[in-house]
């Protein structure tokens, strides 16, 4: 497979292999992650996808008969090894999932759970995170008379958005989103889709979709899996338009999948 | 046309039609058997208070009876009716309760100078007053209003008695402290020259002397309190003299306009609530008892509560799914059908004789063979039912966790959360009404629980509150009385059943009143968490 060029990775995946009891989920996939773009992972219902992305961040751990074999490396260090500290690692990989999961509490708290649960009082110092990442959320106008309502109120798409503006309050490098618009309306994943595109000016996005469309529309580099194993990597244009291999043909233009 | 009706019949059991039908009849079952309970029960404990007009019967035999009408039947040749009375006078005529024909009634009326005395023993008196002699006055023929100005002396009177035997009480309760002290002294040796000994047998000497002061102005006191009586007269004309100290309350039924008798019902229930019970539980108030079940279920759901939540916690967040967790979570939900005398038995043998006996012998060794500990008491029955509805707890909580959408848990991590912070922060706060839903069952089944507490610390009459002004104020190794082992003793253990049925009665709606009230604070502290803590539609 013809590598293509990534000058400044964030993350690197080398040979890394994922068991699930002893099935194994990903056969040894290879991959760099851009600085400041947007990677889409696509691919049909249970080729892995997901599970490589929840490797990022280790969210993996919580199975139990998990197993990860080879490396992925962050910012230089690999993640995978014993020395670490694995909150540190989440609070660095941010994650927003394909069911919107606020918490019970009021919008200002969710904003700043993670600062809360790292420590922070500085009342100034969270109000201010808690309108600098709802704006950055592009939800601040909508909620901002009303931040000690609980977040249970918003519509699905706030809610949504709510969980992009938690992530990003903790100021992450990498921003990991499960499938976020599968479960919103087509003007919510407009503007989801919208804030993503703003959103790749400050953070690494990577995102795994299951709509072509929304792929093509928002990504700068597009990754296809099949059955665990990697088989194309590049530039979403031309991936889309001139796919290298005739699996991702098939896949693309609807032949299975 | 045979096949059509079959295929109808198909649509028939098909839709389900007999099925809601089912349904709708058990429900309706259920719940007229809990309406007919509670009717039962406001019927019968309800009325028991009013103060009904009191009848003067004069019968074939040419004898005369005061008497209150309590029920109406069949005689037993079915040739006409029979009415039970109340006639009261139990000192007089043995009996509370009569059985009269109605073709032995010659006349019947309702005579406006018959009084209800409400004594401190013998039950009420029916009668007229002839006379009164106190030190102040003598009359023949007595007015009532002379009657109630005499009675409100001698309360007053009573009351500086009270106060007189608080005094008594708190002397006679450090005279106790001092001879347990005397006893460790001895116990550890001390010679009898010993400064602190000598102290205290001074002090002892000081307290001993005050105390029989005390004792001989009690008993002056009440000899002359008691010097005021008054005459009172049956149906029938048989005098019966009565000291004033006795009596307890006057009132003249059928002279009471509905308004009177709503406010005199008014006030027994007041009574009810807070006055001490009187003739071994069969008329007074319930105050002990009442306080005792509220403070025995405060203290359980105290022990209870964090246990059950902390081992749910364990049992469903930390410890690895296995065999092991699986046959404790068996073993848990098995415990919650143990009989409840089984766990009454293990709290005796196990808390009071293995804990509180050890208890004794390390810290009280010089009252030995008296138990402090090593006996029934308030903290004992606690704890066993603690034991008792920890299940409940533990399996309800443990629900409410795994109902937690996995979601929210991965939502906290991906945020850098620990699995600490995650529970404390969002999974407990999220799980807090199913949590509340065990604590509501589990009070529920303490409350209504009396077989184990009858070997764990109940008692018939207690002493003493739990609570007092004596340090350390909250006596946890005290006996209490309890309303369920009341409703039991009044009703199956007293010597005049008959008279005790009403007060069953009562106390079976203050126990389920009780109960309903715990239960509705506790249920809405649930639906306002609720509220707070779970989504509403998408």
């Amino acid at each position: 497979m013809k590598q293509i060029q990534i000058d400044n990775p964030i993350i690197e995946v080398e040979d890394l292999r994922f068991y699930y009891g002893e099935s194994r989920a990903i056969h040894g996939v290879d991959l760099k992650f851009p600085e400041k773009q947007v990677t889409a992972l696509i691919g049909p219902s249970g080729c892995g996808k997901s599970t490589l992305l929840r490797c990022f961040n280790r969210m993996n751990d919580l199975i139990d008969i998990s197993r990860v074999e080879g490396k992925v490396i962050l910012d230089g260090e690999s993640i995978y090894d014993k020395s670490t500290d694995v909150i540190e690692l989440r609070r660095k990989v941010g994650m927003v999932f394909q069911k919107s999961n606020p918490f019970p509490k009021s919008i200002y708290e969710n904003v700043i759970y993670g600062l809360r649960i790292a420590g922070e009082k500085d009342k100034a110092f969270l109000d201010e995170r808690v309108e600098n990442s709802l704006k950055g959320a592009a939800l601040w106008d909508e909620v901002k008379d009303r931040l000690q309502d609980s977040a249970l109120g918003l519509s699905g798409g706030q809610m949504q958005r709510l969980c992009i503006a938690r992530a990003i309050a903790v100021n992450p490098s990498v921003i990991l989103m499960d499938e976020p618009c599968s479960a919103l309306d087509p003007k919510s994943t407009a503007r989801v889709e919208e804030l993503i595109g703003e959103l790749r000016k400050d953070f690494t996005i990577i995102i795994v979709t299951h709509n072509m469309q929304q792929a093509a529309r928002v990504s700068d580099f597009t990754a296809f899996l099949f059955e665990g194993d990697l088989i194309e990597f590049g530039v979403t244009k031309q991936l889309f338009v001139k796919p290298a291999k005739k699996q991702t043909e098939d896949y693309i233009t609807g032949r299975f999948g | 046309m045979q096949k059509r009706q079959h295929k109808e019949m198909n649509k028939f059991w098909r839709v389900g039609e007999p099925m809601v039908w089912l349904t709708g009849a058990a429900l309706s079952l259920t719940l007229l058997s809990a309406i007919v309970l509670i009717v039962v029960i406001m019927t019968n404990g309800l009325g028991v208070f009013w103060p009904s007009a009191i009848k003067e019967l004069e019968l074939k035999d040419g004898s005369r009876v005061y008497g209150q009408q309590m029920r109406i039947e069949e005689t037993a040749d079915k040739s006409g009716l029979r009415r039970q009375y109340k006639i009261a006078n139990r000192d007089l005529y043995g009996l509370d309760f009569r059985w009269i024909d109605e073709s032995q009634i010659v006349t019947e009326t309702a005579p406006g100078e018959v009084m209800v005395l409400e004594r401190i023993e013998h039950g009420d008196f029916y009668g007229t007053l002839q006379k009164i002699e106190t030190d102040r006055i003598q009359q023949v023929p007595a007015t009532t209003y002379a009657l109630l100005s005499e009675l409100e002396r001698v309360n007053t009177q009573k009351e500086e008695l009270t106060e007189l035997e608080e005094k008594l009480n708190d002397d006679s309760y450090r005279m106790e402290q001092m001879r347990l002290t005397l006893l460790k002294y001895d116990y550890r040796k001390l010679a009898a020259d010993d400064p602190k000994r000598i102290e205290l047998l001074n002090e002892q000497e000081e307290l001993n002397e005050d105390f029989g002061r005390l004792i001989k102005l009690q008993t002056n006191r009440v000899a002359a309190v008691r010097k005021a009586k008054a005459v009172f007269a049956d149906a029938d004309g048989r005098e019966k003299e009565i000291v004033l100290a006795d009596i307890f309350q006057v009132y003249e039924p059928n002279l009471m306009t509905t308004g009177e008798k709503a406010l005199f019902y008014l006030h027994k229930l007041v009574e009810l609530f807070v006055g001490e019970p009187r003739e071994s539980n069969t008329e007074g108030g319930l105050f002990p008892a009442i306080f005792g079940t509220v403070m025995l279920i405060f203290v359980m759901s105290l022990f209870s509560f964090p246990l059950g939540v902390i081992a749910a916690v364990y049992l469903r967040e930390y410890a690895k799914e296995g065999l092991l967790v699986r046959i404790v979570r068996i073993a848990v939900n098995n415990l919650a059908g143990i009989p409840s005398i089984v766990y009454g038995i293990f709290g005796l043998g196990f808390f009071i004789y293995g804990i509180g006996h050890s208890i004794d012998m390390l810290f009280f060794p010089e009252r030995s063979p008296t138990p402090t500990f090593g006996t029934g008491g308030l903290l004992w029955a606690s704890l066993t039912l603690a034991l008792l509805t920890v299940p409940v707890v533990i399996v309800s909580t443990e629900e409410a966790l795994g109902a937690i959408p996995r979601e929210m848990r991965e939502g906290s991590y991906a945020l850098g959360a620990t699995k600490f912070q995650t529970l404390y922060r969002v999974l407990l706060p999220m799980a807090s009404p199913g949590i509340m839903t065990g604590l509501i069952l589990a009070m529920a089944r303490a409350a209504g629980e009396v077989a184990p507490l009858m070997i764990t610390g109940v008692v018939k009459l207690a002493p003493a509150l739990p609570i007092d002004g004596n340090f350390p104020f909250l006596h946890l190794d005290r006996k209490f009385m309890h309303l369920g082992f009341h409703i039991y003793d009044i009703g199956f253990q007293s010597h005049n059943v008959e008279a005790a049925k009403p007060m069953v009665f009562v106390t079976t709606l203050l126990l389920v009143l009780i109960v309903l009230l715990m239960s509705s604070v506790a249920i809405r502290l649930r639906n306002k968490m609720k509220k707070r803590y779970t989504f509403g539609t998408f």
